[in-house]
């Protein structure tokens, strides 16, 4: 395998491994911070035990979100150099306002979290609390507003003169903050988060109720975790219809793959698996029109024109622009004469939409590895329904009082938190696997993103970080176990 | 606002937080307690408990400044991460096993014990001032790289920068100036430390230890770093004339503290501050010998960035190829960004103004040995 594929696969497990992590602090800050609020509220010493157990469960699985975090962060310079010069103009300055707005608020106020008991105020306590959870989220925030970016880049023009493609205006950040990818993506793996962070809870309690202990605390954890995963699994389902429309729009290719779409048209039926279909429910999805235009796969390869009148040229037509544009830049750089030059920057403008298209090899290359994202999106949209389906029937029992009698609903809860896991995981492969061979959508592919290095030096590191990311989670899964299964034993029932 | 002013302010910027980030390395400093033998469990205990309430800071103010540089100067982002490869990997794993250290080292589902973690939170302890050390010290003896913007243009070779030579970074090692400076840090981060048990702790035999301790480093630490300093100054230095084309200047960083006393006022204030921390840790019962000493630390790296970065004066040199050395003219981000940026900045001191207010909150009590056996939440 060669250093572009070796790069990948690095990046990508770092990224999975990071993602096994955030969710759960994602939605547990909430969790946590919710009982908390119960505890000052009440003045009820239950809530302030109950959240500090969670709060344990917290701490062991916040670590090492931020240590596969600072890999991750890194890896954009190192295993992605080209990528950090051609984009680092764009997005560089997500990644500094994260640091600048987020970290210091979750690093400062984690810290109070679990040291300040006794030591400041009980409002100032309940504070930090939440702005743990804050101070998560807005993280999540920015590092999606550089991933939205990476779907689709607005805001931006290609300066000849630093090869590089650059904000267009100092009003264009404004379009990158609140590019519509960005802030669907930003509610879709939150709330996600909510989601896991909420079966994790109601999972946990379950098994107590099922071993029969602290069942008091795991009724109201159950509740509390049943709300908030809840309220995430409805939130999912909302951001991610947007996400299906910003995808037809910006990233039809990723959708066909998705759909395993080979020849779209009007009123696309959407496929549940292959053989079953809900006749133009793709259309719904993606226009919101029952008769609304879906391209598929050779559709985007030959081109097509869309319900506007808009004319897409085939990827051999953009691959021709696109080289077109690569030989006039070099003209541009190297030529003395003003003439050469005016003629080579107007030939470079007027193909520059394209540029990214001239380093592909063959049309084909746009094509995303169509059966891993047909089925990520089906797993992650089934299990997505039969959690908030768990979630729904716990909130229930909690209300009917059922909980002690439905014994397979425990059980389901507590499967349903490595599921929870696996959607995760699946959703990210969507967007990721989706988005191939780009690493900016239409602009920069992957095979020119690369550093210069050795595909031996990555291999190295890639196993070396496989060996230490696979070390803390199997550390982090033994801790948790042994942390879940001695219980919130100081609380008197 | 001009483009020469943004590019300045945000070396001014990326100064700043590499000094904070060299100071906050006191926790790096204080965990190579961790394997001192006349120290019981207990109060190594302490000091992991201090240094586990600090930690996180410093890891921000890392990843702050990663993610500073990257907004702000791109082409040293992708040029150095890129390139030395090996340096950055080996820093970010020592980083990585810190991260999991304290929470994981006393729990005994934790697979490699407790002393496998403090082995990792020491090595930590030197490995990450003397890899930032060097890779900072490698701003004035240069590294092997070039920079060809066109390659982009050529989908058979694409990448811009390139390293001239297999070792991707571990060559630093081989240039005994950069390697001079990451020993000085790496006993300057020890004083650091031992200032801030001193200051962070309530215990009479820590504090006797740390005293001796930070006796034992002064020697190593002025040795290092004043040998670097002379190397610094009688050497060539990487000069930048008004067209952007880099020549080698003898005395260059002499000649840039001359001719910016004001730099040359923060270097020689910041080494007082410093000695001034030493000798009140050393030699006096004072224990508010990191406050000088801390801000000293921020002082001098602030200076040194500064030499390095203005004044014409290529930051990020290539001693391969000359012209593909990095100035803050030539890898900064657009005017754009950095004004966006320069907005964005205007919270710092909002940021610093609540971690201030919330680490006085908690460090009224310091910490004691019932401190260890009375909180819930502990190391």
């Amino acid at each position: 395998m060669d250093v572009i594929l070796w790069s990948r696969i690095q990046f990508a497990m770092t990224a999975a491994y990071h993602w096994l992590f955030v969710p759960l602090t994602l939605g547990l800050a909430f969790v946590m911070a919710i009982m908390e609020t119960l505890y000052v509220v009440r003045k009820d010493e239950f809530w302030k035990k109950t959240a500090q157990f969670w709060m344990k469960l917290f701490a062991i699985n916040f670590a090492v979100g931020i240590a596969t975090g600072l890999i991750l962060e890194f890896e954009f310079g190192t295993n992605w150099s080209n990528y950090s010069w051609f984009v680092g103009d764009l997005f560089g300055a997500p990644l500094a306002i994260e640091g600048i707005l987020a970290f210091f608020m979750e690093a400062t106020f984690f810290a109070v979290m679990f040291f300040g008991w006794g030591k400041v105020s009980q409002r100032f306590h309940l504070a930090s609390t939440w702005l743990t959870g804050i101070g998560a989220t807005i993280s999540a925030y920015w590092i999606l507003v550089a991933n939205g970016w990476m779907q689709n880049p607005v805001g931006t023009t290609f300066n000849p003169d630093t090869v590089r493609s650059e904000m267009a205006s100092a009003q264009a950040f404004w379009e990158v903050a609140t590019n519509p990818v960005a802030v669907s993506k930003f509610f879709h793996a939150v709330t996600s988060g909510w989601v896991t962070g909420g079966i994790f809870v109601v999972g946990v309690s379950a098994w107590y109720l099922l071993k029969n202990r602290h069942s008091e605390f795991a009724k109201k954890s159950i509740l509390i975790g049943a709300i908030v995963g809840l309220v995430g699994s409805g939130a999912v389902m909302l951001s991610g219809d947007a996400s299906g429309v910003h995808a037809a729009e910006f990233q039809p290719m990723k959708l066909a793959a998705a759909e395993g779409l080979q020849d779209g048209g009007n009123g696309a039926a959407f496929t549940i698996v292959p053989g079953i279909k809900i006749p133009k429910m793709l259309s719904i999805l993606a226009t919101h029109d029952p008769d609304g235009f879906v391209p598929g796969i050779n559709d985007i390869l030959n081109g097509y024109t869309d319900d506007e009148g808009n004319v897409v040229p085939s990827v051999a037509d953009k691959m021709t622009m696109g080289r077109t544009a690569l030989d006039a830049l070099a003209i541009y750089r190297s030529a003395e004469d003003p003439g050469v030059k005016a003629e080579a920057l107007r030939i470079l403008n007027e193909n520059v939409q394209y540029m990214g298209y001239g380093h592909l090899e063959k049309p084909e290359d746009v094509v995303p590895p169509v059966g891993v994202v047909f089925w990520s999106f089906r797993l992650m949209i089934g299990l997505g329904m039969l959690i908030a389906l768990v979630l729904l029937l716990s909130l229930i029992a909690v209300w009917k009082d059922k909980l002690g009698t439905w014994k397979w609903l425990l059980v389901a809860a507590i499967v349903c938190i490595p599921l929870a896991y696996v959607t995760e995981q699946v959703g990210w492969i969507v967007a990721e696997v989706g988005r191939q061979p780009w690493t900016i959508q239409g602009l920069l592919p992957v095979n020119v993103a690369i550093s210069s290095l050795s595909a031996g030096a990555v291999k190295t590191t890639f196993f070396l970080f496989l060996a230490i990311f696979t070390l803390f989670l199997a550390i982090e899964i033994r801790i948790m176990v042994g942390a879940i299964k001695k219980g919130p034993e100081t609380i008197k029932e | 606002m001009s483009y020469t002013f943004l590019q300045n302010y945000w070396w001014f910027l990326i100064a700043l937080l590499g000094g904070l980030l060299v100071a906050l390395m006191f926790v790096q400093g204080a965990n190579l307690h961790l394997g001192n033998r006349t120290l019981s469990d207990l109060q190594k205990r302490m000091i992991l408990n201090s240094t586990g309430r600090k930690w996180e800071l410093t890891f921000t103010t890392l990843v702050t400044f990663g993610g500073a540089f990257f907004a702000s100067f791109p082409l040293f982002y992708s040029t150095s991460f890129g390139g030395a490869y090996w340096v950055w990997v080996l820093l970010l794993i020592t980083f990585v096993f810190q991260a999991v250290s304290y929470e994981f080292q006393n729990k005994k589902e934790n697979l490699i014990g407790v002393k496998g973690f403090r082995i990792a939170l020491m090595v930590n302890g030197v490995l990450a001032p003397f890899l930032v050390g060097t890779a900072v010290g490698t701003f004035f003896t240069g590294s092997d790289f070039t920079v060809n913007k066109l390659a982009i243009a050529d989908p058979s070779a694409p990448v811009i920068s390139t390293w001239g030579n297999g070792w991707h970074g571990l060559d630093a090692l081989g240039q005994y100036p950069a390697v001079l400076l990451g020993a000085a840090l790496i006993f300057l981060t020890g004083i650091l430390g031992d200032l801030y048990i001193l200051n962070n702790i309530d215990d009479d035999e820590i504090h006797a230890q740390m005293r001796r301790s930070v006796k034992l480093s002064i020697g190593p630490f002025l040795l290092f770093f004043l040998c670097w300093t002379a190397i610094l100054l009688c050497s060539k230095g990487y000069a930048v004339d008004a067209q952007g084309v880099v020549f080698l200047e003898p005395f260059k960083y002499l000649h840039n503290f001359l001719q910016m006393p004001a730099v040359l006022v923060l270097f020689l204030v910041g080494v007082v501050l410093v000695l001034w921390g030493i000798y009140q840790g050393a030699f006096t019962k004072s224990r508010s010998g990191i406050w000088p000493a801390g801000i000293g630390t921020v002082l001098v790296v602030m200076a040194v960035f500064f030499i390095a970065g203005y004044n014409g004066t290529a930051y990020y040199p290539s001693y391969t190829d000359l012209q593909s050395s990095l100035t803050i003219r030539n890898s900064s981000s657009s005017q754009f960004t950095l004004q966006v940026m320069f907005w964005v900045s205007l919270l710092i001191p909002f940021v610093l103004a609540y971690i201030v207010y919330a680490w006085r909150q908690m460090d009224k009590k310091k910490i004691t040995p019932d401190e260890i056996s009375d909180t819930p939440h502990k190391y």
